[in-house]
């Protein structure tokens, strides 16, 4: 698995680019927000708030980010808009480093149980392809890994994750459409279990967070896995659309409400500029980002690395 | 969020209240707030801007409502802004031609698939059409089967092409298969792609420029935030559409893109999505939209039900009454009448901005007026004309009247005193929202 130290030069130019639109159209603003300015001003401050709410910070963090700037310019005097980049950049490292202990994906113990990932979300979100590029990085770090098809309910949505399974050539377990989706999973890791595979992962139907039923489902989905293996599902994954806006915080609110969400990928942030939701998504939820979707290739999920990230925003103006 | 706002702008209204005229300093806290809320829904920040803005114009200057408090009036004018901005004229939805064509187009996962049939089955269904879906997506692992699957739950043709990589041709050739096997509406589903990819927006640029289609609807996920006004901006530049499906509100989200995208490109919302469900497509309501955009719609329907209900020659009336110490049991008898009218007790009460936590968990009785009804239907008309003639005897035939006892007869007698001393006292600032939610509480006491 990629951890810490191991960004290779290349992945680190894929999120560069992942990011542009980030970066162009988000902090490349500061700089022209502070053209003739010499002193951070309420004028200034206000065109950061600008910057940040319209990068999906949300009103909240925006608000305490600002105030924690303006704190520092009124302890220290004399900043100057040159230093605000510096300033802006820890504080948001800063907001990151609550939630996120530590950089990287998830981290797989040796141990005789596989390991399982379940991943949720609302529709559309990227849960199925997640999973496929999630697999494959998996596979490639020398794990077994075994996909289970427990969104029964969305057209094709079997054969989308069984086409990923054999891109990936790892194998699948399904009961077709409109099976039981706690059944499946079921299956899925007595099946692993028997064989010693490290990694299952499995796939949920996407459903809207407000639906009650359909998200006692998880949880039942949650109870029969553990009949197989105790602490089953040992994460689970949240995945997000980095360009939905402040329903985000409902959804992971209402999803770790019922499945104790472990971890977030945040997805299709090559499309966006809101690179800022991720600030926002950590400063009010404290569950750590642990992977980010910048394209569409097989290649295009990345473990989240935080301080890549905010250099990668921060990028042109360094 | 939306307690919070709520609280929020009941802060608001208490420094608003007592003020006849909207006036700059009374408006500026009530801005703030609805810019905020603006924003919480996710409306782009220039466009909260600019409404807010344009808004206190049209604010400044109105006088209040005899029954409104000011903060409430601001309220409905934003209420009605808001609806203004994202209604406009009703949007026609052109289905003529030999066969009418229909092209998706939008990101990914914003529900181009799902709502393409959702879309033929309200042809279907709704208008007599016999709609014929084309794959075009041939990029999304199995996209093109999940589009069999729900053609054939729905009893509808799907064209595709396996072998094709190219989805223009696909278009093409569906044209010409809807042609010859008598289809007269062709929806066309794309693969989803980013405004920034320029090889997928010439793509569905080529698609347009071939099949010409009578609409082309840019598909929208309700949720989304800031970027939703860059990526309408940018379909539209490419793809000049005639209207969006907003897809997704079935869950909780406000919907601000709806408003942000709407300003932006000036293309209306034609429909909506609101389930899992084939038949969850519905046309799109201005006004409900500005409801939950605002996430105080209650407080919207609770002024217009007052509206509604009040007539102001009668108010004017009673008031002078009140002031007179004249109000009696037929008018007390009248007020709870238009109570009543306007709904459950329970609704209306969980309709005012704070109210409505307090009351989640209080259980009120619709039936609370009976037992008072009964009473004083059982009065003479001079026992309700002039209250003070109620002596031992007659409250005796009254409790036996109306099926109660005299301590009950003595307590709504009493409770008539003091809602008359109150409303005398009220009668000074003529706020009707206040005295009637003083009597919406009377029954509780009993």
């Amino acid at each position: 698995m990629a951890f810490f130290g191991l960004f290779s030069k290349e992945k680190k130019e894929r999120l560069d680019q992942g990011l542009e639109k980030s970066r162009q159209s988000v902090f490349s603003k500061i700089s022209r927000a502070l053209v003739g300015k010499s002193k951070v001003d309420d004028e200034v401050l206000d065109e950061l708030e600008e910057i940040l709410i319209t990068s999906d910070v949300g009103v909240d963090t925006t608000l305490r980010i600002i105030e924690r700037i303006e704190q520092r310019v009124s302890k220290d005097k004399y900043t100057s808009t040159s230093e605000l980049n510096k300033v802006l950049r820890e504080e948001i490292v800063a907001l990151l480093e609550e939630s996120n202990t530590e950089d990287g994906g998830f981290n797989i113990p040796d141990s005789p149980d596989p390991y399982v990932i379940m991943v949720v979300g609302v529709n559309g979100v990227g849960k199925t392809t997640t999973i496929g590029k999630l697999a494959h990085q998996f596979k490639q770090a020398g794990k077994s890994v075994v996909l289970g098809a427990s969104d029964t309910f969305r057209a094709a949505a079997v054969d989308q994750l069984k086409i990923w399974s054999e891109r990936v050539g790892v194998p699948i377990v399904t009961q077709g459409m409109g099976a039981d989706p706690a059944s499946v999973a079921f299956d899925t890791l007595a099946s692993s279990k028997a064989k010693g595979t490290d990694v299952v992962i499995i796939d949920t139907a996407g459903r809207l967070h407000n639906k009650v039923n359909l998200m006692n489902e998880l949880e039942k989905i949650r109870n029969v896995m553990q009949k197989v293996i105790p602490n089953a599902p040992h994460e689970v994954l949240l995945v997000l659309d980095a360009s939905t806006g402040q329903n985000a915080m409902e959804q992971a609110k209402q999803f770790t409400k019922v499945t104790e969400v472990t971890a977030m990928a945040l997805t299709k942030l090559d499309g966006t500029a809101k690179g800022g939701v991720v600030i926002g998504i950590s400063d009010q939820l404290k569950i750590p980002v642990k992977y980010i979707g910048v394209g569409e290739q097989i290649n295009d999920l990345q473990a989240f690395n935080r301080s890549e990230f905010v250099d990668s925003l921060f990028k042109d103006q360094d | 969020m939306f307690d919070n706002l709520q609280d929020k702008l009941e802060r608001s209204f208490k420094v608003l209240k007592g003020h006849g005229q909207i006036t700059e300093i009374n408006v500026a806290e009530t801005m703030k707030e609805v810019r905020r809320s603006l924003l919480d829904a996710d409306v782009n920040f220039k466009i909260a801007k600019q409404f807010t803005e344009s808004l206190k114009e049209k604010a400044l200057g109105q006088d209040v409502l005899n029954s409104l408090s000011p903060g409430q009036l601001l309220v409905k004018i934003t209420h009605d802004e808001l609806a203004e901005l994202m209604g406009g004229e009703k949007a026609d939805f052109n289905i003529q031609g030999n066969p009418a064509t229909i092209l998706m187009a939008g990101l990914q996962g914003s529900g181009k698939t799902t709502h393409s049939a959702k879309l033929a089955n309200f042809l279907k269904n709704k208008k007599g059409k016999n709609p014929l879906l084309v794959a075009c997506d041939v990029y999304r692992p199995a996209a093109i089967d999940q589009l069999h699957v729900l053609g054939e739950q729905l009893g509808i043709e799907v064209y595709s092409e396996r072998e094709n990589k190219n989805p223009v041709e696909i278009a093409k050739n569906s044209i010409a298969h809807a042609r010859s096997n008598g289809f007269n509406v062709v929806i066309v589903d794309t693969a989803g792609r980013l405004a920034i990819d320029k090889d997928m927006m010439d793509e569905i640029a080529n698609i347009k420029k071939t099949i010409s289609p009578q609409e082309t609807l840019f598909v929208v996920d309700s949720m989304t935030g800031q970027d939703a006004v860059n990526t309408a901006k940018e379909f539209n530049e490419r793809l000049d559409f005639e209207g969006v499906i907003l897809t997704k509100l079935d869950g909780d989200t406000r919907g601000g893109a709806a408003l942000s995208i709407k300003a932006v490109v000036q293309k209306p919302i034609k429909f909506i999505g609101t389930g899992e469900k084939m038949e969850a497509l519905d046309e799109f309501y201005p006004s409900r939209m500005a409801d939950r955009i605002l996430g105080m719609g209650d407080v919207v329907s609770l002024v217009e039900r007052a509206q509604e209900q009040f007539d102001e020659k009668e108010a004017r009336k009673l008031q002078k009454k009140i002031a007179k110490d004249q109000f009696n049991f037929n008018d007390f008898l009248s007020q709870i009448q238009q109570i009543k009218k306007m709904g459950s007790i329970k609704d209306l009460a969980g309709m005012i901005p704070g109210m409505g936590k307090a009351m989640k968990n209080v259980d009120i009785d619709d039936d609370a007026f009976k037992g008072i009804e009964a009473i004083i239907h059982s009065m003479t008309p001079d026992e309700r004309e002039s209250p003070h003639i109620i002596n031992g005897s007659r409250k005796k035939r009254i409790a036996k009247g109306s099926g109660t006892d005299v301590q009950e007869v003595n307590r709504l007698i009493k409770q008539f005193g003091e809602t008359r001393k109150m409303m005398k006292l009220m009668s000074n600032k003529g706020n009707m929202m206040k005295m009637m939610s003083q009597m919406g509480g009377m029954p509780k006491m009993r």
